[in-house]
């Protein structure tokens, strides 16, 4: 990293930290806030908001309520579930178009290219009726299926815009070198090419991942059945049941945030590396 | 611009292509574009709510979008409301964006990687979570935030935000600038640390330096990633809903103060209270949104973009 230029201003220097830090705080404060009201008994709740639980003030109340009362597993496994297969086939599929319009000439590569990167301009909610209609038309409504589909077409115009810039400097040579030795066309995908964009698989997995996770739209509107329903979904309707039950809104709202903080802290490299490596520019 | 000379040769179908094409061109084809053009024709179309009766109208569905009191009102409310929602993202989000980017990149702080994540961090929660933690927190019931600002002397500045008129959408709007300030942040942050020394070096050797470095010098060479910022913006603002929907309902309340052309379209395909929903006017509804989050794209693409200079970094 450069080191700044700027002359050493002392001062400088710790008005931007104050500035940063508030930044931070702003940032976390709710968040914290959250969580450890979520631990405290709902007397201490309203007493102080600001304090930590001690042994007095200690409750794991809201959690049972929640355990005991919502499907919260289910919806878990549910998110999980659509989330990962969506992202699978986010990550095949975009990489193998990715890889036929950076590896292959042929008629209306470019136009190919242009019609998939549309979708990455234009919001696939504003299809929703018709989406909905065509998930009526084949029974797919309340099934995983729906939100599996619906989140693989919405993923896929970024991945393979992202993935193609990456395909495109695989080293030719190797490709060549495969090519003689008498690999097919897949083959050299598959054990040449793609382990070597595995950085930017992950980059792309990310950026696919966290709008798929925290969607309300589309669980709403195709699968809001109690068996599909997703964490995300679940927790709106179980915070909109129980309204004034502060611990369980609060348990609930801590066990939708902590996944997405542990995935946030296993990625969070992968993330910023792929947003400062320039691949949204 | 791709030279066809391969073609020219005759040589056997390259079914790979068609095989590593397919499914994407599949899956994107059928899910998103056809339900897309779906939507379109769908707005051409009225059904007789008794007879079920299927009839073309035209752009009668616009007209009355248009011009009818029952529609033009609501539907100018939301597309205002939208309009306000993403002034006040251009106005403080990119901004406080560009400002903490700065400050990341110009100084040699320790801790920066702990300031960067954090303030990421809300970006990564879903619209359920960030509605109902502000929703708590600016509730008069908990009193966090009336307590807070009394810290500040500043209790009687209290009031329920998200329950009034005047105060609810601006509300909203902090509170997704609160959320979304990461997105600009990272994107800025990586695009300063992308100039080369020694264009810095030039200008340190002609006497700019510190501010006048920035807004000289900085500013104009990160102009285009400001510039896709801001259609990034647009593009989600218009299609906003969840943020909405978690915190007022989907009534956009208090008296449709915070309704958004996501929350009408919603309410307008599945009806409220007694209005039964009209799937026909709700693709009428889309389709405008449509046509603005494209126009918008269009303005960037050809007035703003081009004129941004790029210069090779």
């Amino acid at each position: 990293m450069a080191v700044s230029r700027a002359r050493r201003n002392r001062v400088a220097e710790l008005g931007a930290h104050v500035i940063l830090l508030t930044f931070t705080v702003i940032a976390l404060f709710p968040v914290i806030l959250i969580v450890i009201n979520s631990f405290k008994s709902k007397r201490a709740i309203f007493r102080d908001p600001v304090a930590l639980p001690n042994a007095e003030t200690f409750d794991l109340v809201g959690y049972t309520t929640v355990f005991t009362q919502g499907n919260f597993p289910l919806y878990f496994w549910n998110s999980l579930s659509v989330t990962v297969a969506s992202l699978f086939f986010v990550l095949l599929f975009g990489a193998m178009a990715a890889f036929a319009l950076s590896e292959y000439k042929f008629p209306f590569n470019r136009l190919t290219g242009l019609y998939l990167a549309l979708g990455i301009m234009i919001p696939i909610r504003l299809g929703t009726i018709g989406i909905l209609k065509l998930m009526v038309a084949t029974g797919l409504v309340n099934t995983p299926w729906a939100l599996i589909l619906v989140y693989t077409a919405q993923g896929l115009p970024l991945s393979i815009f992202i993935l193609s810039e990456f395909m495109a400097v695989v080293s030719k040579d190797l490709k060549a070198a495969g090519r003689i030795d008498g690999l097919s066309e897949y083959a050299i995908f598959f054990q040449l090419v793609l382990p070597l964009v595995r950085p930017a698989l992950a980059t792309v997995g990310v950026f696919t991942m966290i709008p798929i996770w925290n969607d309300l739209w589309f669980p709403l509107i195709l699968a809001p059945s109690e068996a599909t329903k997703t964490l995300t979904l679940g927790a709106q309707v179980f915070v909109g049941q129980f309204t004034n039950n502060w611990n369980a809104i609060l348990a609930a709202m801590t066990l939708a945030i902590i996944p997405v903080i542990f995935l946030y802290v296993l990625f969070s490299r992968q993330l910023i590396r792929g947003l400062t490596a320039g691949a949204v520019k | 611009m791709m030279p066809e000379t391969s073609n020219v040769r005759k040589r056997p179908f390259r079914w790979h292509i068609l095989v590593f094409l397919g499914p994407a061109a599949f899956v994107y084809t059928v899910i998103m574009i056809l339900p897309l053009a779906e939507t379109l024709r769908l707005s051409f179309f009225q059904v007789d709510s008794v007879t079920r009766v299927v009839t073309f109208v035209g752009l009668e569905n616009y007209n009355q979008l248009f011009f009818n009191v029952y529609w033009v009102g609501p539907f100018t409310k939301a597309l205002w409301n939208n309009f306000l929602f993403f002034v006040i993202h251009m106005l403080v989000q990119n901004p406080i964006g560009v400002l903490i980017a700065a400050l990341l990149s110009m100084f040699h702080l320790p801790g920066k990687k702990l300031y960067r994540t954090a303030i990421f961090m809300p970006t990564l929660l879903s619209f359920v979570i960030v509605g109902f933690v502000w929703k708590l927190m600016l509730s008069p019931l908990w009193g966090v935030s009336k307590g807070m600002l009394s810290s500040v002397g500043l209790g009687s500045w209290f009031m329920p935000f998200l329950g009034r008129e005047e105060s609810a959408l601006i509300t909203l709007a902090l509170i997704s600038v609160w959320q979304f300030v990461g997105i600009p942040m990272m994107l800025i942050y990586a695009a300063l640390l992308s100039i080369p020394e020694e264009v810095i070096e030039a200008a340190e050797c002609d006497g700019v330096t510190g501010l006048a470095q920035f807004f000289k010098i900085k500013l104009i060479l990160i102009l285009p990633t400001i510039g896709i910022i801001s259609i990034l913006t647009f593009v989600g603002n218009f299609n906003a809903f969840d943020l909405v929907y978690t915190t007022q309902g989907p009534l956009a309340g208090p008296n449709f103060s915070t309704d958004l052309l996501g929350t009408l379209l919603y309410r307008t395909f599945y009806g409220q209270q007694t209005q039964p929903g009209d799937p026909n006017m709700g693709a009428t509804i889309a389709t405008m949104m449509f046509f603005i989050i494209l126009v918008g794209v269009a303005i960037y693409l050809f007035f703003i973009q081009r004129r941004l200079t790029r210069y090779e970094m």
